[in-house]
């Protein structure tokens, strides 16, 4: 079978299924870079099985190289898999000739890190450019770019051209460009990496917006947390090539399985104590004067505010000291960390960890503090604290 | 000066004006699209035709590699064929316009792979084709490139119009030749030497000029 094969679904029955039934689906896709002069052919992706249901953003994250630029250019056509399949909205892409192709790409937009307008364009020009290019009449270009400057809050700047415009006008119009032609789904690559952190908060409403009010498809590759966590429902972590984790962004976030998506969330979420803690932490309990056992508390969903550290004190007789802590949102839903100390004998840790486990909360220990030798240390010396500071 | 020289010069300048459009609008007509195609057929690229461009980019570089004056020697069997004669003004205009369509193509080259790769895979991503990305994202966007490159083509071609006295091409070079230095009138040499370099400043100040109008890439106001 390799005609693209279209099933059509009554609008009103998809609905009321309420299936999310997956818009773009890549099926055992490998992509393998044959080298030049004999030199060794380059494994970018390998066995990457992913879809994205109808109306949901997908978040692929993955450090520099690991493939990610690959993969999304694997939907719209721009690379061809070496082997598998990509299809997007009933039509194997993976499967097209380049005439059909440029057709099935009007359904597809696709915004970039460095936006790639066209600096001889205005805004108003640059937007009319997909529409031109699919043979729209010059009336309902006219009409469709200023709706579509509208949404996106540039109508006062149409007239502008590209150097004119600050960095997320410029990704604004980037957005309205690729939404010209009523896509089904929205590739954003790194959309927001060359922005300051307000702007990209700015860019990542909008696209958020777009996909709860226009139920845009979105699939996005970022290197950073913050973009997923900001608006993916789902995530995929790619490292080497090979997705390590895939799953709904909570689940991912709160229960991360792979070594790399730990890293990722280390990095980003302040799970990790503050490096004078860090430093004086040994892994294992080691029981004895002055020493604290550490454990990290995640409370998901409802339980985050939950006051467990009040009940352990008094419903399990076991007070415990914070030592660092952030409470926050993923997907919507609350999601907080808490790394306490407590008493350090093994009996002890044992009954807190049943005790917090049993009220549906995550525990983690984290190993042993020596908590007199840092107050001993720390306390005197004020030029460390202004470092601090 | 004598009126009668004043003529010569005013009908030189207009011999060395009409050699030099002519040249330059068929050098244009053809080395712009041949350049863009030079800058979109390598291997890989929007129109790969890697075999076709090796071959055009051979030719260019032959005729490229020809000082000027042994191309008007050598090609007159083909002068006489285009114009019916190798002699005269309009004849000289045929080795002109074989010198400046290879030059205009390399500079129209240059020009359209100065533009950001980023743009065509934008425009691919969209839905256009090849051809056109080419007409509305390589040529728009390197315009400004396109419009220096026929500026200093332009002022090359008034330099090479000077060479084509050898074939009784005319024009100011010739004049300067004949009579400035064959009949030892300096003020004739003069005359011709200033007559050039108000046409090229002027040449170039056009050129410079339109190129920056054309290119927003830079904050204008």
């Amino acid at each position: 079978m390799t005609a693209p094969v279209r099933v059509p679904v009554p609008a009103d029955l998809s609905d009321r299924l309420a299936i999310p039934e997956p818009l773009v689906r890549l099926e055992g896709v490998a992509k393998t870079y044959t080298a030049r002069r004999g030199a060794g052919a380059v494994t970018a992706l390998e066995d990457i099985n992913l879809a994205v249901p109808r109306g949901r953003v997908l978040g692929v994250i993955g450090r520099s190289g690991a493939g990610k630029s690959t993969l999304i250019r694997l939907v719209n056509g721009l690379e061809r898999p070496s082997r598998g399949r990509v299809i997007v909205g009933g039509a194997e892409i993976s499967a097209l000739s380049e005439p059909a192709l440029r057709q099935e790409r009007r359904g597809i937009g696709m915004i970039f890190q460095h936006f790639n307008l066209l600096s001889a364009r205005t805004a108003a020009g640059n937007v009319a450019l997909p529409l031109e290019v699919a043979g729209y009449e010059r009336s309902a270009i006219r009409a469709r770019v200023a709706e579509l400057l509208d949404l996106v809050g540039l109508t006062p700047q149409a007239d502008r051209y590209p150097a004119e415009l600050s960095g997320g006008q410029k990704q604004r119009v980037g957005i309205a460009r690729a939404l010209a032609t009523n896509p089904k789904v929205l590739l954003s690559d790194e959309a927001t990496s060359a922005l300051d952190p307000e702007t990209t908060r700015s860019i990542l409403d909008l696209l958020g917006r777009i996909n709860r009010e226009l139920g845009l498809t979105i699939l996005l590759i970022t290197h950073e947390m913050a973009v997923i966590r900001a608006i993916a429902h789902g995530v995929a972590v790619l490292d080497g090539g090979r997705i390590a984790e895939s799953g709904d962004v909570f689940e991912v976030f709160t229960r991360p399985q792979a070594a790399i998506t730990r890293t990722f969330l280390d990095e980003e979420t302040g799970r990790t104590l503050p490096p004078a803690l860090a430093a004086r932490l040994t892994p294992g309990l080691a029981p004895g004067e002055g020493r604290q056992a550490v454990l990290r508390i995640t409370f998901r969903g409802p339980h985050a505010t939950d006051p467990v550290l009040a009940q352990l004190a008094r419903d399990a007789g076991i007070p415990a000291g914070i030592l660092s802590g952030t409470v926050d949102e993923i997907a919507g839903r609350p999601f907080g960390t808490l790394v306490v100390g407590i008493a350090s004998d093994p009996g002890t840790v044992e009954r807190a960890k049943d005790f917090l486990a049993a009220r549906g909360l995550d525990v983690e220990v984290l190993g042993t503090l020596d908590l007199a030798g840092w107050q001993r240390t720390a306390a005197p010396r004020a030029t460390d604290l202004t470092h601090v500071a | 000066m004598s009126p009668e020289l004043l003529r010569l010069l005013v009908q030189a300048t207009l011999d060395t004006l009409r050699m030099v459009a002519v040249a330059a609008s068929l050098g244009t007509l053809i080395g712009l699209p041949l350049g863009v195609f030079l800058a979109t057929s390598g291997r890989g690229e929007l129109l790969a035709a890697p075999w076709l461009n090796r071959v055009l980019g051979l030719v260019v570089n032959a005729t490229r590699s020809t000082p000027f004056i042994i191309l008007v020697v050598a090609i007159i069997p083909f002068t006489r064929l285009i114009a019916g004669t190798s002699i005269g003004t309009s004849a000289a205009t045929v080795p002109l316009t074989v010198a400046a369509t290879p030059f205009i193509a390399r500079l129209v080259e240059g020009a359209v792979r100065e533009v950001d790769g980023g743009l065509v895979e934008a425009a691919r991503a969209f839905g256009a084709s090849p051809l056109q990305i080419v007409l509305k994202v390589l040529i728009p966007e390197a315009l400004p490139g396109i419009v220096l490159g026929l500026t200093l083509a332009v002022v090359s071609l008034i330099g090479f119009s000077a060479m084509v006295g050898a074939v009784g091409g005319g024009g100011l070079g010739d004049l300067g030749i004949r009579y400035g230095y064959q009949r030892f009138m300096p003020e004739m040499m003069l005359a011709v030497v200033v007559v050039l370099i108000v046409l090229v400043q002027l040449v170039q100040t056009l050129g410079d000029r339109l190129a920056r109008r054309m290119n927003k890439r830079l904050r204008h106001g």
